[in-house]
This record gives C-alpha cells, sequence and structure tokens, in this order.
C-alpha cells in the first residue's frame, strides 16, 4: 500500500529563516556527529584493547589529574554557549514582525485554519500570500490550543484561546507549502491541515480578484461594528460629543495610565481584554460602566474591531480600508484561471 | 569487603532465603521485606510495560500507511494517551527504583531493610490502587488527551475519562513520595558502621539525587491534576480563559513536574550503568565524586528547564532564553557522567557479559538523547523542531535506550542476586543486540520524520512520510521481539538455571559477599565496611583516600 516511494531528508526551505535554521542545523549535527563518534571509537578501541585476558583480572586505577575532568566540562560548554547564543538571536529575530510587515489574521477550532486577509478575502485552511511579502499573522482559536506550524519555513507558534500571538514570514520561493496544526486538539487534530501558497506577486493580484468574493477589510467591518455596537455613543469621535469613555484615538501601541496607579501598553491583547471584561483595567479618570461584550462578539469580530482600532491613530476617524495592499484593486488579468493554484480551497464569504 | 567475620558465602546456612522464607500468598502480600516488595514491584510494573507496549505496536501499525487505516481517530489518540500514561506513570517512574532500588538499596549499604518497611509495602499497594483506577477508566473507554493533559481540551473538550485517569495518576504519585521518602531515610540513617558518604556506590547516589526529585516534584503534578479535575466537574476557571482561567498556566505547572520526572526516570539508570561499569571493568568509576555530585547537578538544575517545553506557546521572550541557557547547562553533568563512563574502560579488565552490553548500549544512545535534547534547547531550532517527531524520537532515545537499556541491564547483573540463578549466556547477549538494533531502527527514522515537519500525534499524514514509518515500524518489531525473548528465558533460568553462587561476576559491593538469593535480613554478619566504592585493585586504595579526603 505505497502512496508513493520517496525518501525524503530535509524539508523544502521557502524562506530565509528556514536557511538560517537549517545552517544551526547542519553545525549541531556536526558537533554531535564528532562527539557521538568520538565515544564509539574510544568504546569500541578500550573494549579491544582492554578486553579481560584472564577471569581473575582487574583494571588498573588511573592517577589522571583532574585536568581530564575539566576539558570535558569546559569544552561541551562553550560550545553549548555559542549555540545558546545563536539560537537566541534566531529567536529574537523571529519574535518581533519587521515594519512594513502586512497583518493576516487567523483564527482556529476544532478542526480548522480560517484567515482574513488584509482586503477581507477569507480563506479556510488555505493561505494564499504573494513572494516576497513580509506577512505577519496575527491568531487566537475559538476553544482549545492549537499550533501553526509550517516545516518550509521551520516555524512553529502555538494558537492559543482567549490571547493572541503572532507569528511572522517573508517566503521568498513560490509553491505550496505544509501546513500543520501542531499541538494536539481532539480527535481530527491530523486533519487539522491545510497549505501555504505562496504566489507571485501577479498570480496573487489574480487570485484576490478572481478567486473569493473580495470583502471588506477587517478594519471597515470593524468600522461598521463601532456603530453597530454603538461603542460611538461613549468612546466618542467627534467635537462637542460627550463622552463617557476614553477618547480611542490613537489609542494603539500606546502607554495607557490606569485607575489605582500604573500603566498598560494598549496592544491587541489589551484591547481584547477591554472589550471582554472592561473592569479588568480601567482608564485612569474614567468610571468601570461599561458592559461586557463576552459572548456578544465573535473571535473574527473582535479581530476587525482591533483592526479598526489600530487605523485611529494614523487615519482619520472612521476611515476604511486603511490597510489594503497593493494590487488588490487592479483588475483580474488574463490568466487567472490558469494561474489559479490547485488546492485554493473553500471560501467563505 | 572485609567484616569483622568472613563472608559466608557458599556455606549452607541454617536459615531459608528470602524467596524460601514462606511460601503462601499472605507472606506476599503482607511482607515488610523490601526483596519481596521489590519483587511484587517487579511483577506488577511488568504487567504495565508489556500493556504499554501493546499500545506502541497499535499506534505503529497503524502508522504504516498514511491513510488512517486500522483504527479510527479517537481509538488512535487513546492508544497513544494510554502508552504514555501507562509507560510513564506506571513504568518508567517506579521500574528502577521500586525495583532494583528496593531490592538493592539496604543490601548496598549493609541494612537489613529500609528505613521504612510497612511504608514501603503501602507505597506498592498505592502503586497497584493508582494503576487499578487507571485501567477503570480504559477499560471503560479510555482517555484522550494525550499524557499531557493539555487545557482547555483536557478541561472541557476532551469525551474521555479524564478524571478517573488523573485521579489514578494522583494516587500513583502517593507512591512515588513515599518510595523517595523512604530512600532518604535509608541512606541517611542505615549505612552500617564504616559506609560513609564517599564509600556508597555511585547508584546509591543517583537514587538519592532521584528520591529529593520525587519528594519535591510529585506533590506539584498531584495538585495540578486536582486542579483538571475541579475545574473538569466543578466549572471552576483555572485553566478555561473563557471562566477567566489561562491553559498555559496548566503548562507550567504541568511540567514543573514533569520536566524533573524526566530525571526521575533517567538518574537511577544512570546508577546502574555506573555499577555495570565498574563491575564489568573491574575498576573503580573514573572521577567517583564528580558523578556522584553530578546526580546532585542534574536533580537541582533539572528544576529550573521547565519552561522549553513552552518556548512557542507565546511565554515572554526573556523567560524562553532563560530556561534555554538552563536547559544547555543541564547538559553538562550528564555530559560529563558519559566521558567518565568511557574512560573507566581505559586500562580496565573488560568483559563482555551481557549487562555490559546493556551498558555500552546505554551510552551511545543516552549520548544521541541527549546531543539532540540540546539541539531542541536551542531556541532557534526548537521552532522547527516542537511537537514534531524530533520531539518523539529525542525523549525515546532518553527513555528507552537510556532508562530500559539501564533497567535491563541493571536486571541482568542482578538477576542471579534476586533469584539465585544463572540465564542462558546467548539468548541473553542476542535480546541485547536485538533490542540495540531495533531500537535503532524505530526511532532514528523518526528524527528525519521531525525535520521533515510530522507533527506529533497524528492519525493520518502526508504519503511523502511513508518510508520512514514503514521503517521505524518494522524496527519496533525487532524491538519487540528483544523485550519478549528475555521474558522467557529469565522465567526459564528461575526453574532450569545453574547455580549463581554469592559473586556470579567476580564484582565489588556489599550485595555480592551475602548469599545469593540474599536471607531475609540481607546479611548473617554485623556488616562494617573498612574500604572504599569498588576497590579492586589493591594499589587504588591510596588514590580513592585521597580524592575521598579532597571531596
Amino acid at each position: 500500500m505505497w502512496s508513493s516511494f520517496t525518501m525524503p531528508f530535509f524539508p523544502e526551505q521557502a524562506t530565509g529563516t528556514a536557511r538560517e535554521v537549517d545552517a544551526m542545523f547542519a553545525v549541531w549535527l556536526a558537533v554531535s556527529l564528532f562527539f557521538t563518534l568520538l565515544i564509539a571509537v574510544l568504546i569500541v578501541v578500550f573494549m579491544v584493547r582492554f578486553r579481560r585476558r584472564h577471569p581473575d583480572e582487574v583494571g588498573k586505577t588511573e592517577q589522571a589529574g583532574p585536568w581530564l575532568e575539566i576539558i570535558w566540562s569546559v569544552v561541551p560548554l562553550f560550545i553549548m554557549l555559542a549555540m545558546f547564543a545563536w539560537g537566541a538571536r534566531l529567536f529574537f529575530l523571529q519574535h518581533k514582525a519587521p515594519p512594513g510587515a502586512v497583518e493576516y489574521w487567523a483564527t482556529g477550532k476544532q478542526w480548522m485554519w480560517k484567515f482574513e486577509h488584509p482586503d477581507g478575502s477569507r480563506e479556510i485552511n488555505h493561505l494564499h500570500i504573494p513572494v516576497g511579502q513580509t506577512v505577519k499573522l496575527t491568531m487566537t482559536s475559538e476553544d482549545v490550543i492549537h499550533s501553526f506550524g509550517v516545516p518550509a519555513f521551520r516555524l512553529k507558534q502555538d494558537v492559543n484561546p482567549g490571547a493572541y500571538t503572532a507569528v511572522w514570514f517573508r517566503p521568498d520561493r513560490p509553491g505550496t507549502y505544509h501546513l500543520f496544526c501542531d499541538q494536539y486538539c481532539g480527535a481530527e487534530h491530523s486533519r487539522m491541515v491545510g497549505s501555504i501558497v505562496v504566489m507571485t506577486p501577479e498570480d496573487y493580484a489574480a487570485w484576490l480578484a478572481g478567486g473569493p468574493a473580495a470583502g471588506q477589510s477587517p478594519a471597515a467591518v470593524g468600522a461598521q461594528l463601532f456603530q453597530s455596537l454603538a461603542c460611538y455613543t461613549c468612546h466618542e469621535m467627534g467635537p462637542g460629543w460627550m463622552a463617557r469613555g476614553p477618547s480611542l484615538q490613537g489609542v494603539y501601541g500606546h502607554q495607557v495610565p490606569l485607575e489605582g496607579g500604573g500603566a498598560v501598553l494598549a496592544d491587541e491583547a489589551y484591547l481584547r481584554e477591554s472589550i471582554l471584561l472592561p473592569a479588568a483595567k480601567v482608564v485612569k479618570g474614567w468610571q468601570p460602566i461599561m458592559p461586557t461584550y463576552q459572548g456578544q462578539v465573535s473571535e473574527e469580530q473582535l479581530i476587525d474591531l482591533i483592526a479598526y482600532l489600530k487605523t485611529l491613530g494614523t487615519a482619520p476617524a472612521m476611515g476604511t480600508g486603511a490597510v489594503n495592499p497593493p494590487g488588490t484593486s487592479s483588475p483580474p488579468s488574463g490568466g487567472t484561471a490558469g494561474s489559479m493554484p490547485a488546492a485554493p480551497g473553500p471560501t467563505t464569504r | 569487603m572485609n567484616s569483622t567475620q568472613a563472608p559466608t558465602a557458599g556455606i549452607a546456612l541454617d536459615r531459608p532465603s528470602y524467596l524460601h522464607d514462606g511460601y503462601g500468598w499472605k507472606s506476599w502480600l503482607l511482607t515488610k521485606d523490601h526483596k519481596r516488595i521489590a519483587i511484587l514491584y517487579l511483577i506488577s510494573i511488568t504487567v504495565f510495560f508489556a500493556l504499554g507496549g501493546i499500545f506502541a505496536m497499535l499506534i505503529r501499525l497503524e502508522l504504516l500507511t498514511p491513510e488512517g487505516d486500522l483504527v479510527q481517530a479517537a481509538t488512535y489518540n487513546r492508544l497513544f494517551t494510554m502508552h504514555g500514561v501507562i509507560m510513564v506513570f506506571f513504568f518508567l517512574v517506579p521500574s528502577i527504583p521500586a525495583t532494583l532500588g528496593n531490592f538493592l538499596i539496604p543490601l548496598m549499604i549493609g541494612a537489613k531493610d529500609l528505613a521504612f518497611p510497612r511504608i514501603n509495602l503501602l507505597s506498592w499497594y498505592i502503586y497497584v490502587l493508582g494503576g487499578g483506577f487507571t485501567l477503570w477508566a480504559l477499560i471503560h473507554g479510555g482517555v484522550d488527551t494525550g499524557w499531557t493533559f493539555y487545557t482547555p481540551f483536557s478541561t472541557h473538550y476532551s469525551n474521555g475519562y479524564v478524571v478517573s485517569t488523573a485521579i489514578g495518576v494522583f494516587i500513583a504519585g502517593f507512591s512515588s513520595i513515599l518510595t523517595g521518602l523512604n530512600f532518604v531515610v535509608t541512606v541517611h540513617r542505615m549505612r552500617a558502621p564504616g559506609m560513609t558518604w564517599f564509600r556508597l556506590p555511585l547508584f546509591v547516589w543517583s537514587h538519592y539525587a532521584t528520591s529529593l526529585i520525587m519528594i519535591l516534584g510529585t506533590p506539584v503534578i498531584a495538585v495540578t491534576l486536582m486542579m483538571v479535575a475541579v475545574e473538569r466537574t466543578l466549572n471552576l476557571g483555572l485553566f478555561d480563559p473563557r471562566l477567566g482561567g489561562d491553559p498555559i498556566l496548566f503548562q507550567h505547572l504541568f511540567w514543573f513536574y514533569s520536566h524533573p520526572a524526566v530525571y526521575i526516570m533517567v538518574l537511577p539508570g544512570m546508577g546502574v550503568i555506573s555499577e555495570l561499569i565498574a563491575a564489568f571493568t573491574r575498576k573503580r568509576v573514573f572521577g567517583y565524586t564528580v558523578v556522584a555530585f553530578s546526580s546532585i547537578g542534574i536533580a537541582v538544575l533539572g528544576f529550573l528547564v521547565w519552561g522549553h517545553h513552552l518556548f512557542v506557546t507565546g511565554e515572554s521572550v526573556y523567560a524562553a532564553t532563560v530556561f534555554s541557557l538552563l536547559s544547555m547547562l543541564v547538559a553538562v553533568p550528564s555530559a560529563i557522567k558519559v566521558f567518565n563512563w568511557t574512560a573507566t574502560l581505559y586500562e580496565g579488565s573488560v568483559s563482555y557479559d551481557t549487562p555490559m552490553l546493556y551498558a555500552l548500549g546505554f551510552i551511545g544512545l543516552f549520548t544521541i538523547g541527549g546531543l539532540t535534547g540540546v539541539m531542541i534547547a536551542t531556541l532557534g531550532l526548537d521552532l522547527h523542531l516542537h511537537d514534531t517527531y524530533f520531539i518523539i524520537a529525542h525523549f525515546h532515545y532518553v527513555m528507552v535506550g537510556g532508562t530500559i537499556m539501564a533497567y535491563m541491564g541493571g536486571l541482568h547483573y542482578w538477576w542471579p542476586k534476586m533469584t539465585g540463578k544463572l540465564y542462558p549466556v546467548f539468548a541473553s547477549r542476542l535480546s541485547a543486540l536485538l533490542i540495540f538494533v531495533g531500537f535503532n531502527l524505530t526511532f532514528f527514522p523518526q528524527f528525519v520524520l521531525g525535520y521533515l515537519g510530522m507533527p506529533r500525534r497524528y492519525w493520518e499524514y502526508p504519503p511523502e512520510y511513508q518510508v520512514w514509518n514503514v521503517l521505524s515500524t518494522a524496527g519496533a518489531s525487532v524491538l519487540g521481539v528483544g523485550y519478549v525473548l528475555p521474558l522467557c528465558y529469565l522465567l526459564y533460568s528461575m526453574v532450569y538455571g545453574k547455580q549463581a553462587g554469592a559473586n556470579p561476576w567476580g564484582a565489588k559491593g556489599l550485595e555480592w559477599e551475602t548469599t545469593s538469593p540474599p536471607p531475609t535480613y540481607n546479611f548473617d554478619y554485623p556488616v562494617v565496611v573498612d574500604e572504599e566504592a569498588y576497590e579492586y585493585a589493591p594499589d587504588a586504595r591510596a588514590a580513592a583516600r585521597q580524592e575521598a579526603h579532597i571531596a
């Protein structure tokens, strides 16, 4: 029952990170081979050379000084410190998305991945992105812990309920790459798989135009929610309003002083918490009168609201579509159907 | 070793061995003899090992093809969960301490028994009760959370028997705590006159370190599993974010025990290897004091590295950095041990007896397990390798290639002492070889699979991974034969084996001075120790003394 006889040793490399991880692995492999062979050769040589020659023979006791112990403690220690530093450097680089990254969103649930593009296109289990673009993927889960893993990018990031985690990558080779859920999440865990389809910018533009119905950007949807949920009645947006809550102009990414002392950085996590559990951290000078929106907004709506709030610092109030990437509005080119990937996946909206 | 009276080995004595001191079932089930309790443990952990092994075979058979075709996904999830729970909590944790440790620690320090014989028996009953709870859950449909019980899956989404399994593990934890407590008090209070700390066999040192972890770590897993049960039954918001809990908190608590638990599993194995290397080179272990203190070092550092299980959960990068560094530091004492064992062979009198084959196999496999361990402690690399088959391969190299090799080696070394009988030489060497080859064939392909990206706990997988999975399954069948063979010839030897005599290996150590099998109270004469550990060569004496003084 062979599905195919292939014997791969290394996965594809599709990002600069992948190449650096492979280099690090190659060095570790060389170090490991050296020490494993050293031990193996020593054992075999000693086994043969010092084999027991008559039944009553006993071993000699060596009189070696402490230098031997020092050498084999210090040498591994220095190798490990060097590798630690290299690994930590890459980890830090991978931790924070470089400036200019285009923001995508993902929601994991048993057992599918839901993706949202900056222009509001939505996909399930497959994510199409243009080659060479730096993608920052902000993720949350609707139920249990999942993990977003793409071996070709040498990346993995857990996706937790009730919190946001992010991962970034800049694929430099077009292709279709495995997407796995790497954190056990229940019965169909091994079917929570999909692909990351890296396309040339032209193909991507064509795909956006011809593929799923391009919706509104998350920020635009968020702006509508801001109206329909009547957030504006308290967090006033224009002059002359009687505000009952702090203004949200430019709040994202800034320190907010809190009632009772202290301050908090208004990041995604804080904005999310303030929508779901408003009384948790109240802004200095305001009363904890805001009702909770727990159970009233979905994870995807939360993402939209936060995307909207993030535009407030830079765009005029109520601005929409602030983060549309280039190419979104370009007309479909002639080869749309031909350049469609083999498995675009089901889409919504 | 010199004693006030000459050892009485070989002389027919007017007292039965511990095996013949009573025959009824009561004489076993109500025994207070540490040696009989060790045998009770040996039988029960063998049952659990067989059960866990059957689950492993079913897992490997399912993975023979990329499609999920042998069992359903829900069944597969139960198989790997029960494999993990049984192997970790009911085989590996008690394996060496509760059998070999129980049997040998009093013998090695010249004591009549452990400090608390009744508590020792109680710990076996608690273990059986915990195992019973877990088996009950298994028979009623099993549990599908993975042995790690990650929240909020385990508290709200799993439809398996999470609470009864958790109670089973919770109960078995007390058995572990009591065994650890018994060992610590025994080593402090029961040593024979002249048996100073630096004359203790390294086996005792490593069990002392293990006992510290058992006492300090196990209560944390008990509390953690209790919290899971409380959230699952009473809907208390501890870990579920919808109720205001934090799912990552569970992972911190779980690994605060479960990482040190790795050292509960492997430190006793290191103790066994030190004994085997000394006995089969007839030489003092190179750097005795360094090896002794490296056990304590591993036990202490082992408590400070749990965060390396959380590198990709979203824990703070600074925490991850510290945990990565500490994880690498804990590898240093392990490396020291490997180098010291290898150096012990130099100018030794190396024999190729079966236990030594296991010991040499251990050194090779543990080296690979340790080196791949520091690879995945490297932050940048763990981003790729976390939660893949690379992790599976790594910890099986440590747990199976390390602990079980040591356990098998120890069992073959002390079997003549425990039963008074010798086993067939050829069959036992063959089994050591089969286990070594089968093990590598099973788990080495999993390193490749892991680097390719195959996630753990997958019931179906992309077809390009099939070749490596087929190799792994083929290896597992060889490994299975390697484990069944000793069961056959060891049982055979109990009836048909030749008499072993007190010291068939010509080894040093108090346990080899009494008869095989030993009498109920171990020694027929008051034990007084006046020489260093592993004093095979008379001229070694001065050197060993000197080292003991420096320490």
